[in-house]
């Protein structure tokens, strides 16, 4: 809502010496977020004055039309003075502003005396865009003939100097969509008297004798209280609306129509009432508010014709639905340049019925903005009677009358304990003070035995709740006058072990080197193909959004490969080539897509609810992911680069199990978006939990990653469940420890890891540690065979081994690694 | 060796006079003084201190000396093995000195070359800030509260006073999964958590609530559709809006230091009643750049204070939703930003930086932002 101050302060006595920033705090202490203050015209200095047009001389040698124009600009200025001009839209005679040579205009533009087109131009008749006051470059401004005397300051004509506050208005505060609503904040504010403008009774003319009304009607009092038809015939359509108004309009934002649109438009913004002008020869029978039928249309004002159905609020009358309750008006029966004769709407409807609609069908408009926000709901025919005159007084015409229809006043008095807004807040405040702030608002408050009954004012329908009430007291006591004091908060918990794990996961990861992204989660299925996913795989996303951003990505990954792999392109792109990022986030799986069910909120949700909602959700498990690429370690002193290769991928798997406490088993693993023959599948017991590996060669060429690239992707959620948050002590034996080498021949196709569990099976207890040390191919090997070299480590916790028990304890290995991987001792 | 002889004169026992054994004591430390080398000393240890040098085979006479004799020669070879004894270590240790000198001298490397040859990654700076927040609030007896992403429109909406025609619903845009009435979308805000820390856990209430949320922004400089907030819930008895103040004001001052003060101002959430922006003192110039041109502040547009979030007391109608006696309990609630938290705290100044995983963004926060 955009607020001239010049008009605030007609409706309130503003302290002279308050400039627009100053009233703009007051109202953001009151609540109301002041978004900018602007000047009219600011970048004017100088002298704008009233000049009349006494001759136009056409030049025509020019490329384009120039006009030579003997300007009258009062004897204090020079009396009549010869200006250059290249507009066409005004005749001799016509009342324009000039700029004088010396002044300055928006942009830094300074008026001279300057010879062009074979002339002394002496100043400039002034366009709306360069005095910054719109947009509007179609021509000169033309004033009416009566807008000033010649010579005089055009400047406050025009509104140049004007201040606007720009406010934006959340939606429980329909009524400061209105200069009334504004106004009274900052009678408040400043306390001093408001005259309220919303229930001025208004004087019109009594209506003409014999003369019928247009007749209306309500179908339903719940979507629309009241409804009211004002009448007025006669009128000059041709009539301009005055100067002050389209000023008015403009700085609201608003463009200057015809005198009947822009008299609704501006009693809008003064009163907050939205209105309706038909053109009363359009219509036919009574006007009125009721419910359209499945298949209905209507082409709205803005030519565009939509399908109504029975949810739809919609004005009738015998010809059929000529309007949107309370959002747009209907395009047969829009005034014209040869209305004559006007039916005004004013009526009050439900904020639902209204915000549905506009959702609906996609179209807000000033109306609709503001019964959403909610409207006074006794306003209507104050802010017709508003209109009519306006209208009568400016284009003539005869008052015939009102007709209306209303329900009962159906609004319930709000019962507060007086000492509510102090127990709240925290800090004392008075009944006297409660009192007196809630009557200030414009409530009725009565009192007894500490207990208040509360009415709220018509134009706050916000106001339904204790807590309502105890905003406004305390945000009228100002919520700078808080105290600052702490609860005695209960005992807490610390990190959960989940918050923990993903804490030290994302801490091991970086501390390796590993950098972390944040992807978004939206995904298609061209990247979902380029990793080789089919239906069926559990990475497919399945989760789907019913508006996506991009119709390119309209799923919810169900892996982090995908945003991984474009994160990585990214920085490859940009040059960062040597590359090891990994991310922690949830993915989305099994979407069941169970039946809605939407529990009451008055309420605790019931046990079945609550878990019928939950059942709507798909599976968010947490997951951490790995791309790597380019180099690990580069060339250096040291030595030679060394790639990332599947190890890697491998082993950032193994640190998050290590730092986890978790046992993660590595066998031979297959899946689409991994090379097959260096894919590893991480199990914790039996179940996979995660595969590891380098990208299969056509993923990578898909993904346009460097060949090579490894990724891994682990089920955080599964390997937290397998980790004890509490370890044991390990028994740390202070006996001499035997360390035995040994060497075993396998066929290529036995995995290293089967051996090491071999030898570990059959050495036993007194086994300490074992460490694969070398793998050897070549000569020394029969061919299909390799080489492994292990490294064993024995200990007893009680006692020295003697040389038997540790030639025993390795034989018994051996014999193991032989019997389940066929391995001989080299 | 022969037995006692008892008329044996020590004078006539040459190896065992005076002069001789200062003479072996005097060849002895001029062969020690020359020796050059670790190894020549060792020598010299042979020929002049072990069992068969002059002064080895002079103390073995000594036995053979009658008793009245020994005390007085054994008194002086043993000096003069004394004597020789430490020229030898002396002679060693300062040989050794020597030699660790070369060796070491020799062994010097460039300790200036690069030693790193994998460098420390990066937390992102979004993680670690949420970490920061739940510590300062961890601190003060609060639990870190999570929930999904993908939430029943009841929780996100509904339970928070947000009903299906309200206003509210279209102040943020919603991604709606499936279809527009499946009743599930990606949430819009951390409050859905709010709900669910009500619905399942013992009261009194204190958790702080992070997570990421979704709307349906394009991404540009200062709009991104997927973001993280963080959310504070209190409900306890006696609680009030001084405890929320008083709450923020300890929050600013953990992220913006000593003295940092919040502002509140008149807002309208659905969720709460009443309802407040919250503001922070600009933590660079302290309000010191309003109305002092000479003196801009970039971080806070020399406004003085930043907008941080919102905040109020937990409508009495949430409370219903969930089943908390409103007569007996009241809430707080607040939440911010993380991505805009991050913006002014740390001089981010492009959204897209967050979002799009260049690793030198991230690399410059380490493992703490």
């Amino acid at each position: 809502m955009r607020a001239p101050v010049s008009w605030l302060r007609e409706l309130v006595d503003i302290p002279s010496t308050e400039s627009g920033r100053d009233i703009a705090e007051r109202l953001v202490r009151a609540g109301l977020e002041v978004e900018t203050v602007e000047v009219i015209g600011e970048g004017v200095i100088g002298t704008l004055v009233v000049g009349h047009v006494v001759e136009i001389e056409e030049l025509t040698e020019f490329k384009k039309p120039i006009r030579w124009c003997q300007v009258d600009v009062g004897p204090e200025h020079g009396g009549v003075r010869g200006i250059i001009c290249g507009a066409r839209n005004f005749a001799a005679g016509d009342i324009v502003v000039v700029a004088l040579p010396g002044t300055l205009l928006p942009g830094g533009f300074t008026i001279a005396a300057r010879e062009t087109y074979g002339h002394t131009s002496e100043g400039m008749i002034c366009s709306e865009r360069e005095l910054g006051l719109g947009d509007n470059h179609d021509g000169i401004m033309v004033l009416p003939e009566d807008a000033g005397a010649i010579g005089a300051d055009a400047a406050p004509i025009v509104g140049v100097g004007d201040e606007v506050l720009d406010i934006a208005v959340t939606p429980d505060r329909g009524y400061a969509l209105s200069m009334r609503g504004i106004a009274r904040e900052l009678a408040f504010s400043y306390e001093v008297e408001f005259d309220d403008p919303g229930v001025r009774v208004v004087e019109l003319p009594v209506p003409a004798t014999g003369a019928v009304p247009a007749d209306c009607g309500s179908e339903d009092f719940g979507a629309c209280g009241l409804f009211t038809i004002r009448t007025v015939t006669g009128f000059d359509s041709s009539a301009p609306s005055p100067l002050w108004m389209q000023r008015r309009l403009v700085s609201c934002g608003m463009r200057p129509v015809s005198l009947a649109v822009d008299v609704t438009n501006y009693v809008m913004l003064e009163l907050g009432q939205p209105l309706h002008a038909f053109d009363l020869d359009k219509l036919s029978g009574p006007v009125r508010a009721g419910w359209a039928k499945t298949g209905s249309r209507l082409e709205t004002l803005d030519h565009v014709v939509r399908d109504l159905g029975p949810e739809d609020l919609v004005i009738m009358d015998d010809s059929g639905i000529i309007g949107l309750a309370g959002t747009m008006g209907g395009l047969t029966s829009e005034i014209d340049d040869a209305t004559v004769n006007i039916a005004l709407e004013a009526a009050h409807f439900s904020s639902g019925v209204v915000a549905r609609a506009s959702r609906r069908h996609r179209l807000s408009s000033e109306a609709s903005r503001r019964f959403e926000r909610g409207v006074d709901r006794v306003l209507a025919p104050y802010a017709s009677a508003r209109a009519a005159e306006l209208l009568i007084r400016f284009g003539g015409g005869t008052y015939v009358g009102m007709t209306a229809v209303e329900a009962a006043d159906r609004s319930s008095p709000i019962s507060m304990p007086v000492t509510e807004p102090s127990d709240v807040a925290g800090m004392p405040i008075d009944d006297a003070t409660v009192i007196r702030l809630l009557v200030s608002v414009g409530c009725q408050v009565a009192e007894s035995a500490g207990m208040l009954t509360v009415d709220a004012p018509s134009w706050r329908p916000d106001l339904t709740d204790p807590a309502d009430l105890v905003e406004e007291v305390v945000r009228l006591v100002g919520y700078d006058m808080l105290p600052s004091t702490l609860p005695t908060s209960a005992l807490g918990h610390g990190l959960t072990w989940a918050q923990r794990v993903r804490r030290r996961v994302g801490m091991s990861l970086a501390a390796r080197g590993a950098i972390e992204v944040l992807t978004y989660p939206f995904v298609g299925d061209r990247e979902l193909d380029a990793l080789r996913l089919s239906e069926d795989d559990p990475g497919r996303a399945k989760v789907r959004l019913a508006n996506p951003l991009s119709d390119e990505q309209p799923l919810l990954r169900a892996s982090l490969l995908p945003g991984l792999c474009a994160a990585a392109r990214r920085n490859i792109g940009r040059g960062n080539i040597d590359l090891n990022i990994f991310e922690i986030g949830s993915v989305f799986r099994g979407f069941a897509g169970e039946t809605l069910v939407r529990p009451s909120v008055d309420h605790r949700p019931t046990d079945d609810e609550w878990s019928r909602l939950n059942d709507l959700l798909p599976e968010q498990p947490i997951m951490v992911g790995c791309v790597l690429a380019g180099e690990r370690t580069p060339a250096g002193w040291w030595g030679a680069a060394r790639p990332f290769d599947w190890s890697d991928a491998v082993e950032s798997a193994q640190v998050i199990a290590e730092v986890l406490g978790v046992e993660l088993t590595v066998v031979r693993g297959s899946d689409p978006t991994f090379h097959p023959g260096r894919c590893a599948a991480l199990m914790i017991g039996d179940a996979q939990v995660g595969v590891a590996g380098e990208l299969h060669p056509r993923v990578i060429e898909a993904t346009e990653l460097p060949a090579r690239a490894c990724a891994m992707e682990l089920n955080l959620d599964a390997c937290r469940g397998a980790a004890h948050s509490v370890r044991r002590a390990p028994a740390v034996s202070t006996h001499p420890v035997a360390k035995e080498d040994l060497a075993l021949v396998v066929a290529d196709s036995v995995p290293a890891s089967a051996v090491m569990r071999a030898l570990r099976d059959g050495a036993g207890d007194l086994l300490e540690s074992i460490r694969l040390f070398d793998v050897y191919r070549g000569s020394q090997v029969t061919g299909g065979h390799r080489s492994l070299a292990f490294a064993l480590k024995f200990r007893a916790a009680d006692r020295t081994l003697d040389a038997g028990e540790i030639q025993r304890a390795r034989q018994a290995a051996i014999d193991s690694a032989d019997r389940t991987c066929g391995a001989t001792l080299r | 060796m022969s037995g006692p002889n008892t008329s044996f004169d020590p004078k006539q026992v040459s190896v065992l006079s005076a002069n001789a054994v200062d003479g072996m004591v005097r060849e002895a430390c001029e062969a020690i003084s020359a020796a050059a080398t670790l190894a020549v000393l060792k020598e010299v240890r042979i020929a002049h201190a072990g069992d068969r040098s002059p002064l080895g085979l002079a103390n073995r006479e000594i036995g053979a000396l009658p008793p009245a004799a020994k005390a007085e020669v054994g008194k002086r070879v043993g000096e003069a093995r004394n004597v020789v004894k430490s020229a030898l270590d002396g002679r060693q240790a300062a040989l050794e000195i020597e030699r660790d000198e070369q060796v070491l001298a020799e062994e010097s490397v460039d300790v200036t070359l690069p030693a790193v040859r994998v460098s420390v990654g990066g937390r992102h700076p979004l993680t670690t800030l949420i970490e920061r927040v739940c510590d300062v609030f961890v601190a003060m007896g609060y639990d870190v509260a999570e929930g999904p992403e993908v939430e029943a429109e009841w929780v996100n909406f509904d339970a928070l006073n947000v009903p299906p025609d309200h206003p509210a619903r279209t102040m943020q845009d919603t991604f709606y999964v499936t279809s527009a009435d499946s009743g599930v979308v990606l949430r819009t805000q951390t409050s859905p958590i709010q709900i669910r820390a009500m619905l399942e856990r013992p009261l009194p209430i204190y958790v702080v609530a992070p997570g990421r949320v979704f709307r349906t922004d394009e991404l540009d400089a200062t709009h991104t559709p997927v973001f993280h907030q963080v959310e504070g819930l209190a409900v306890d008895e006696n609680i009030t809006m001084a405890d929320l103040k008083g709450t923020l004001d300890h929050f600013a001052q953990e992220m913006f230091g000593e003295g940092i003060v919040t502002r509140l101002r008149p807002s309208y959430f659905p969720f709460t009643e009443p309802s407040a922006e919250l503001d922070v003192q600009c933590f660079v110039c302290r309000g010191a750049s309003v109305g002092n041109p000479e003196r801009p502040c970039r971080t806070c547009g020399s406004e003085g204070w930043i907008e941080w979030g919102g905040c109020g007391m937990v409508n009495p109608r949430v409370l219903r939703a969930v089943g908390i006696d409103p007569m007996r309990y009241r809430g707080f609630a607040f939440g911010m930003g993380i991505e805009r938290t991050l913006m002014f705290r740390n001089g981010v100044t492009d959204m897209r930086d967050m979002v799009e995983g260049d690793i030198r963004f991230t690399r410059a926060f380490g493992l703490e932002s």
